[in-house]
């Protein structure tokens, strides 16, 4: 279901859905069904116990088709469910006050159409964002033997994990150290991204401080260890502001195996249209997973980000179905075409002319799940006919690429 | 002469013609109510641009906040922000009776949901209205029940219901229109969109022309939002959307969706100055296009003070043609909503005339 086009943010879980729009950006999950979810793990790993071999696939989807994995890990406290709240379930950032503190893994699925609970394996839609989130309990200690490591760590994408700035964090770097150095001769390609979590409210000099003391308490602690260059990322978050998905996306891009195809494509058509800058987004988390060679800026990623919001937004209070008569009317005399063929495009398509520089930003539905979204230069509305053609190829380039990945599968 | 008569039609109709003083004096929008009930919230967030989060900064409103807020080009609101603390409200019914009560406009009376007096709130409103049925009982009376977002959903209607019944009763001669409103949705939009409304003098003949443009460029709807507060100021609603049966066209069955949209162009307007580092008051965008396989829309900068939305079924054709008319059309209606520069010639002449 292409969310540009009924406009509903559907959570996990959520097609029986289908009541009023509910307002407001929040989409929860309910303890019903969350319920479920538990009672489902719950019984599975029941059975495992019986019996290892008859045990059904890990809720929800089968993690062992190839399914990066990311595992979010931390002190207890830390940050995890809020941020996976926010980031997956579009939880405004004030709400992640209530949270309760999480008991068990939770595992969240970042697919459109969840598979739970449907028994028709082909019904699941393979989305270009096809992988797990698992959020653990801080207080667990999964290095306790009776974790089965390799279930856990075995098809991982990156293991990321949460530091509270805002906390003494000396505790949390050792659990980390001792994370990493367990996992090393196992697993050595594990990417370990460290989000350095909640520094608004921090001044700049002092965010970088921390970060600095961080790296260079855990890169000692490791080469005493004997492990030099490991694969260890350092990110700057918070949930209040838009840093977080910025780290997400470079998470993400990290595990995408085409990336520089597709960074190749959207530089060339950067340069062909002379875009400022450039972004494939997914919709439902808004998390870019590419973007052309020029710097990230915060601005305009924000500005990029919150235009898929207005776009999703309209189009849920337009987008109803008009009656069969009135297409009908439309299709017949003086057109006489059907509807598809009266459209030059059949995917979303829109521009807006800020007053400002004159400068346009434009959006571009990919397919159901990604869009492209470009800041466009100074005044060049005008050549909008060109550019869109532009957008068109690159456009069927960006669908090929992900038509051959797909078949490798 | 001619000038003035000009003059007085772009105020509410003057009670008594004979009287009329020598200086067009404008109506006043008195926005009154007990104190943190969110008076000045609601108006900083409808005509300052800010974000319902922002209002926490304001402290208490010290006696009468006056502000002139333009409105399409001709109308300016005298709005009234009256401090709600009790000393304020003594001295409003007291000393200054005349002075805030006389050639009122509308009265957009706030009552806070959450109220822990609720009788004492009562009170002080029906002392207001009996004040203003002494000197202006022409006015038009609105009531905000405000902060509906603190109750929960399951008891909104009913506890909302119940207090405008009990508010009814006691406004005397007045018949107040209600709202139940929030800052944190939309529906603040609706109310002000609504009184804003009701305070457009030829907003029948602006309709009727929507309409005429709606039809012509077979629009399934045509709005017509001010440029800075993006509220809604006229709309029209095809009747031709066909369904089986010919006298009942299809309608959208988002009711709340003008509103809706408001709030949707108000908070991005906010990004859009975030990133621009413009003012939030400053025009932000000039033209959005959005073409979807089931409709599509546009929003254009329409005459000095307005923006023009228009839904289309789809159709590469229908929108571009739809465009071009609208922007043949925005000379017709810049006569309509006589702009900031005529009226200033006008203001001109006539205190030149009464110099003279």
């Amino acid at each position: 279901m292409p969310v540009l086009h009924t406009g509903r943010r559907r959570t996990k879980l959520d097609r029986s859905y289908n009541g009023p729009p509910r307002q407001g950006p929040v989409r929860h999950i309910s303890p019903a069904q969350l319920n479920l979810e538990r009672v489902y793990e719950q019984n599975r790993i029941n059975i495992q116990k019986k019996d290892a071999t008859k045990a059904p696939e890990p809720a929800p989807g089968p993690a062992a088709k190839g399914k990066p994995r990311l595992l979010l890990m931390g002190q207890r406290r830390s940050g995890k469910s809020s941020i996976s709240s926010v980031v997956f379930h579009k939880m405004p950032p004030n709400e992640t006050l209530f949270l309760e503190s999480t008991a068990r893994i939770q595992k969240d699925s970042m697919q459109l159409v969840p598979c739970l609970y449907s028994n028709d394996r082909t019904d699941r839609s393979s989305s270009f964002m096809d992988f797990q989130v698992w959020d653990f309990p801080g207080q667990v200690d999964f290095m306790d033997p009776s974790f089965d490591l390799d279930a856990i760590f075995g098809e991982i994408g990156a293991l990321i994990w949460v530091i509270d700035a805002q906390d003494d964090y000396i505790e949390a770097i050792n659990r980390l150290n001792s994370t990493i150095l367990n996992l090393q001769p196992s697993y050595p390609n594990v990417n370990v991204e460290v989000f350095i979590h909640k520094v608004d409210g921090l001044s700049d000099d002092y965010k970088l401080d921390i970060q600095r003391d961080i790296m260079q308490r855990i890169q000692d602690e490791l080469s005493d260890h004997g492990v030099e260059n490991a694969p260890i990322t350092f990110h700057l978050t918070s949930i209040y502001n838009h840093s977080i998905f910025e780290a997400f996306s470079k998470v993400i891009q990290k595990l995408i195996p085409h990336l520089a195809t597709l960074e190749a494509l959207l530089n060339d058509l950067c340069r062909a249209c002379r875009f400022e800058k450039a972004y494939l987004f997914d919709v439902l988390s808004k998390i870019y997973i590419a973007t052309d060679s020029s710097p990230v800026d915060m601005p305009s990623y924000e500005i990029c980000s919150d235009y898929i919001d207005v776009i999703v937004d309209v189009s849920e209070i337009y987008g109803w179905e008009r009656p069969k008569e009135y297409i009908e009317f439309l299709e017949g005399p003086p057109w006489n075409k059907k509807l598809e063929d009266q459209v030059a495009c059949k995917n979303a398509e829109s521009v807006i002319v800020l007053t400002d520089m004159k400068r346009p930003i434009m959006l571009r539905e990919v397919n159901q799940y990604l869009a492209l979204v470009a800041i466009m230069c100074e005044g060049s509305h005008e050549k909008m006919p060109s550019v869109t053609m532009n957008v068109e190829a690159t456009v069927t380039g960006l669908s090929e690429v992900f038509e051959i990945t797909k078949q490798r599968k | 002469m001619d000038n003035m008569n000009n003059l007085s039609i772009q105020d509410e109709p003057v009670a008594s013609p004979a009287s009329e003083p020598r200086k067009q004096k404008k109506k006043k929008v008195l926005l009154m109510g007990k104190s943190g009930s969110g008076k000045s919230s609601m108006r900083s967030i409808i005509f300052s641009n800010y974000v319902a989060k922002d209002t926490r900064r304001l402290g208490a409103t010290i006696d009468v906040d006056l502000s002139h807020v333009k409105f399409l080009g001709n109308l300016t609101l005298n709005l009234w922000d009256c401090g709600g603390q009790d000393a304020f409200m003594e001295n409003y019914l007291n000393q200054q009776r005349q002075h805030v009560f006389s050639n009122v406009g509308v009265l957009i009376y706030v009552f806070d949901i959450e109220s822990r007096d609720f009788d004492r709130d009562l009170i002080t409103y029906m002392n207001i209205v009996k004040a203003l049925s002494q000197f202006s009982p022409t006015a038009n009376v609105y009531l905000l029940i405000h902060k509906m977002d603190l109750i929960p959903p399951v008891q909104r209607e009913d506890l909302y219901n119940h207090r405008v019944s009990i508010v009814r009763s006691k406004s005397a001669t007045f018949d107040p229109t209600p709202f139940a409103t929030s800052i944190w949705d939309q529906s603040l939009y609706k109310a002000w969109a609504e009184i804003i409304h009701d305070l457009v003098p030829n907003l029948d003949q602006i309709e009727k022309h929507l309409g005429s443009l709606g039809k012509m460029i077979m629009a399934e709807e045509v709005l017509l939002f001010e440029r800075s507060s993006f509220l809604v100021v006229s709309s029209w609603c095809s009747k031709e959307i066909f369904t089986g049966d010919k006298d009942n066209p299809a309608q959208n069955p988002t009711y709340d969706r003008n509103e809706r949209l408001s709030n949707i162009i108000k908070n991005f307007k906010q990004s859009t100055s975030r990133y621009t580092g413009t003012p939030k008051s400053a025009e932000q965008f000039s033209v959005f296009e959005l073409k979807m396989p089931n409709f599509c829309m546009f929003i254009v900068k329409f005459t000095t003070n307005t923006y023009l939305g228009v839904v289309l079924p789809p159709g590469e054709e229908r929108f571009n043609a739809a465009m071009e008319n609208c922007y043949i059309a925005r000379k017709e209606f810049e006569d309509l909503d006589s702009p900031a520069k005529k009226s200033a010639d006008r203001g001109a002449t006539s205190e030149s005339l009464e110099i003279g």
